[in-house]
């Protein structure tokens, strides 16, 4: 208790401190854009908010993506891998110097991914066992042939960044990248605010500074893009892109992502355990429904789990997924199932009554949920919706808990798909964010044999075999893509959108004059 | 003066254990695993998995019993030490005194904007109960207090940052910034305080003394100068004290509805990625505030109320 009352000062002393916090400032610079996102960030670490600090192109990449895909060089100018696929070297760019003046070296480059590998992430996951100098090169050797490794180093989480910008610790204190624009001040989780650097080796921005608000509210940041109090405004809800398509000074711009809503299907529930029951759940569903009343994207049905924008790994001859409530409803009279008094199905005594979680970090998925509970309702199935945090989806796999999930997959988290599938169908019992107690044995072998594929068409003939087992065996149930709305204000022009959520492009951008 | 003094410092040790403790037994009997939470929290919705939780649950020894947890938290306060966040690995001290610096500038505008509108409107329909005045402000009021805080401020957003362009709709950082999030507390803080100043002008002024006051030959603005004023004020001022959970409940809602960088809002984040030490830490701030809010009140009633300083 003695030490309490010094507590109770110091606390005191915040209050009071605190206002020396407040500064008021206005930012009138002319070349200065603003981007509204509801994406918070508490931490400067690129492991856990550093898909902020790439698209804000503070940091970089060993390796980048082109617009379709294709990896391409970031801040490795090369690279190639020996032929037992466990050892890749990354040549290290010339000429590239960080935001402090030092200039970019392979030992840097190793201290970035050294940190990286201790901490969580798809480096750490994918079987990385050395990562070392060797002259102007990054060699990474691996435990066994991991062939998306170029594109791990795509990810956020291996951005590159000065030795400098790491504490005694470990921890990143403060962001010193590669990227055409530099680290001003961040206020997490609300602002961050980065100028344009003048010696980047690429491409240098137009603008001369930016500024990332976190617009916690759909509502808000639409009125933001209306008012033009922010130039570009990311993740409009569906009501806000019919307001603002009337707008003059705004244009909104539809893209398709490479995430899919889907349900995840515990396939070793005793009512989910064979393929017609899921095929049923599938057929009951109205997605055209779905994506026209409630996503306002007509044509985002999903009819497999990976989008048209993944062409290696979609299947473009797959039939569209129609709702079928007969068909849906005879394929469940085959496994025994019968409705009883109530309406709902029963067999054995046992009512059809399963539970499916969702979360509302993605607002939308609550009412497609509700929708899909209703379309279940007609067939006999009894779902009960339960709305809590994305990570209850990830723990009831591991407890086994889980019944039924819908939630959005971000296929694209790995440029190359296949680090995705690898961790949603590879594992024991499928994967946290994928298949439930379902393996098939095909599909874990072309996965495996798809690691050490260097040959480029036999990889996209292999994609198409695990995309078609995936459509066949439904182990995950799709619905529909997802299209990101973004507003741009009339005065923002050579405005593009990275489906892969990897980068803004600022440095591309040009701001009339008023 | 004294005793209230040493009543309100023992109250803020009793709020400090009292709000950890309580935040602390909350937290743990929420359904669902904390690493997951947490690890949800750092990684995003994209990059959580059982891998991110067991990290988490390692670094951060989440396998420790309750009650060593408990107390090892216990020990941290009473050194001072108020541990760091979960999520972003910094000081909780130091997350809180730049959120506390955003919301306690928010609180005392809007406290500030409300006083000035309700003053004068409850003074004029106290003065004259039941006039055409009076009536129309009780249905303003009334009408006001029936909406959530967050509908006032979008109608706020339609009107003056909208339609009429001259505020921001979101943000911080300018002056300009602060006004519509300011007024739309103020105004619903504004429509029940008007009418605790109008209920307790009519009393003063309906009383004997201020009555006789008047008889014995002192013109009306002196008598409300003299006798009116003061002796309105001291509910007046406790009542401050209730508006203050309306404050709290109320910034909560405008922080996310404005983007402001306050405590409510990071308040209610770090309660749905299970950060426990900066729930504790903004809610044992939040506490405290109470327990100062309240000295402070009770100080200015002391001061108001004479008959309180004969006792």
């Amino acid at each position: 208790m003695k030490g309490a009352v010094p507590v109770f000062w110091k606390l005191l002393l915040v209050i009071i401190v605190s206002f020396n916090g407040l500064r008021v400032h206005a930012d009138t610079t002319q070349g200065h854009l603003t981007i509204s996102a509801p994406f918070e960030f508490s931490s400067l670490d690129p492991t856990q908010h550093g898909y902020l600090f790439t698209r804000m192109q503070i940091l970089e990449t060993l390796v980048d993506v082109s617009a379709d895909g294709t990896l391409e060089p970031g801040l490795a100018s090369e690279w190639q891998v020996s032929d037992d696929g466990l050892t890749w070297a990354f040549k290290i760019r010339d000429g590239v110097v960080f935001h402090d003046g030092t200039p970019l070296n392979a030992d840097q480059v190793v201290h970035s991914l050294n940190a990286a590998l201790q901490k969580h992430g798809p480096f750490r996951q994918a079987p990385v066992n050395t990562v070392e100098a060797a002259g102007d090169e990054v060699v990474v050797q691996l435990n066994q042939p991991y062939s998306p490794l170029p594109a791990v180093l795509a990810n956020y989480s291996t951005a590159i960044l000065a030795t400098d910008a790491f504490g005694e610790d470990g921890q990143v204190n403060t962001l010193i990248g590669t990227g055409p624009f530099t680290f001003v001040s961040a206020s997490p989780p609300h602002k961050l605010s980065v100028q344009r650097f003048d010696d980047y080796w690429g491409q240098p921005a137009a603008i001369e500074s930016a500024e990332y608000l976190t617009g916690h509210r759909s509502e808000s940041r639409a009125l933001q893009a209306r008012t033009g109090q922010a130039d570009i405004v990311f993740n409009l809800d569906p009501v806000s892109v019919t307001q603002l398509n009337r707008v003059p000074t705004v244009n909104v711009h539809s893209d398709l992502l490479p995430r899919t809503i889907l349900m995840k299907v515990n396939s070793g529930h005793d009512f989910l355990n064979e393929p017609e029951a899921r095929q049923a759940l599938s057929l009951a569903l109205d997605r055209t429904g779905i994506s026209r009343a409630i996503l306002r994207t007509p044509g985002a049905e999903a009819n497999q789990l990976l989008p048209p924008s993944l062409a290696n790994w979609h299947i473009d001859d797959l039939p569209p997924a129609r709702q079928n409530k007969e068909e849906a409803t005879a394929l469940l009279q085959s496994l025994g199932w019968q409705p009883g008094d109530d309406g709902v199905l029963t067999r054995n005594g046992e009512r059809f009554e399963l539970t499916l979680i969702t979360y509302a970090d993605r607002p939308e998925l609550t009412t497609v949920a509700t929708a899909i509970q209703a379309q279940l309702a007609d067939i006999g199935i009894d779902l009960n919706v339960s709305i809590t945090n994305s990570s209850a989806i990830p723990a009831g796999h591991q407890d086994g808990s889980l019944e039924l999930a819908l939630l959005a997959r971000n296929y694209g988290f790995i440029a190359d798909p296949l680090g995705v599938l690898i961790a949603d169908f590879a594992g024991e019992s499928g994967g946290d964010w994928g298949a439930m107690n379902w393996q098939h044995p095909e599909l874990l072998g072309l996965i495996e044999s798809q690691q050490s594929e260097r040959d480029v068409q036999q990889y996209a003939q292999t994609a198409q075999q695990i995309a078609r087992i995936l459509a066949d065996e439904m182990p995950l149930i799709p619905v529909t893509y997802y299209t990101q709305q973004t507003a741009v204000n009339d005065r923002v022009s050579n405005f593009r959108f990275d489906p892969l959520e990897r980068n803004y492009f600022l440095n591309e951008l040009e701001l009339a004059q008023p | 003066m004294r005793q209230i003094l040493v009543n309100r410092l023992i109250q803020a040790l009793m709020v400090a254990w009292g709000v950890g403790t309580l935040t602390f037994i909350f937290m743990r009997s929420l359904p669902g695993d904390m690493a997951y939470r947490i690890a949800a929290g750092r990684y995003g919705q994209d990059n959580v998995n059982a891998a991110a939780a067991d990290m988490v649950r390692a670094e951060l020894g989440l396998d420790q019993p309750v009650l060593s947890a408990y107390f090892t938290w216990l020990t941290d306060l009473l050194q001072g030490n108020l541990g760091v966040s979960l999520i972003s690995g910094a000081p909780v001290f130091q997350e809180v005194q730049h959120q506390l610096s955003h919301s306690l500038l928010l609180a005392a505008v809007a406290l500030l904007i409300s006083a000035l509108i309700a003053l004068p409107i409850g003074i004029a329909c106290g003065m004259r109960t039941g006039g055409w005045f009076d009536r129309s402000l009780l249905a303003v009021s009334a009408l006001l207090r029936a909406q959530p805080v967050f509908v006032v401020g979008l109608l706020l957003i339609l009107a003056f940052a909208v339609h009429i362009p001259l505020l921001p709709v979101a943000g911080y950082g300018t002056a300009s910034h602060l006004v519509l999030p300011a007024f739309s507390l103020a105004l619903v803080l504004a429509a029940v305080s008007s009418r605790v100043i109008r209920d307790s002008t009519q009393t003063v002024v309906q009383s004997d003394y201020y009555q006789f006051s008047r008889v014995k030959g002192l013109p009306a603005a002196p008598t409300f100068q003299r006798h009116g004023l003061r002796n309105l004020s001291v509910p007046v001022i406790a009542f401050l004290g209730v508006q203050l959970i309306t404050l709290i409940e109320g910034i909560v809602m405008i922080e996310s509805l404005f983007a402001w960088p306050g405590i409510g809002h990071a308040l209610a984040h770090a309660i749905f990625s299970r950060d426990i030490p900066m729930i504790q830490g903004a809610a044992l701030m939040m506490g405290l505030l109470f327990v100062i809010l309240n000295t402070l009140i009770d100080l200015a009633c002391h001061w108001a109320d004479p008959r309180g300083q004969l006792a």
